[in-house]
């Protein structure tokens, strides 16, 4: 199994990393503790899933892509 | 219907005139548009540059989401989205949204819901270059 897991913006900067990978898991909560040995997540944390919005307890399937960012800004 | 995210400044309205002159004459009997530009200032500070990071993949495909959204819930004849990624100064263009359709309704309503969506949503992130080094914009501001 293998989760593609990406970091945007702030967030990438704070925790010093762009992209990793996870080998097992099976919820978002999982992807991301493994992927930041368990670093407390911000409050205003987002998530996307293969490129849709997700939440912290959405499932995730081998070959998935996970990003993790903060409140965007853009326009 | 058109997304593009473009890494180097453009002229939103010579977009808006060429978007339109393709168009069909007569078809349509309402344009609205909404064009963001970069000031020179942000809370009080002097900002230099700005630096726009986006989720390529996902950028791209929201924004054809947006669109087609748009065009289910308002009569649209046509749209038109351009936003920028990259450095950016001051007076240049981050964003154009356009809308095309028969009555103005529909293409006022769309284009005020589609430049919140995307302010709300679109995975692009701000990051400001002032004299006192650099930060990044926290969250957009509440529809003002």
């Amino acid at each position: 199994m293998s989760i593609q897991v990406k970091f945007f913006a702030s967030l990438r900067e704070s925790l010093g990393q762009s992209e990793t990978t996870v080998e097992q898991a099976s919820t978002v909560t999982e992807v991301w503790d493994l992927a930041t040995q368990s670093a407390t997540p911000p409050n205003n944390l987002l998530v996307a899933v293969n490129l849709d919005y997700a939440n912290m307890q959405s499932q995730v399937n081998d070959g998935d892509e996970v990003a993790f960012f903060p409140p965007v800004t853009g326009g | 219907m058109a997304t593009h995210i473009l890494d180097e400044d453009f002229q939103p309205y010579q977009w808006l005139s060429e978007f339109s002159q393709q168009m069909p004459a007569g078809r349509d009997g309402a344009a609205a548009s909404f064009i963001g530009t970069m000031r020179d200032y942000n809370d009080d500070a002097t900002v230099r540059t700005m630096t726009l990071e986006h989720y390529p993949a996902m950028t791209q495909r929201y924004l054809e989401q947006l669109e087609k959204q748009a065009k289910t819930d308002w009569p649209l004849n046509d749209c038109l989205i351009v936003h920028r990624v990259g450095e950016v100064f001051p007076g240049e263009a981050i964003v154009l949204i356009g809308c095309w359709s028969a009555h103005r309704r529909a293409a006022l309503d769309a284009c005020n819901w589609l430049i919140e969506e995307l302010k709300y949503k679109a995975p692009f992130w701000k990051k400001e270059q002032n004299q006192s080094g650099e930060r990044w914009v926290e969250s957009n501001t509440d529809g003002l």
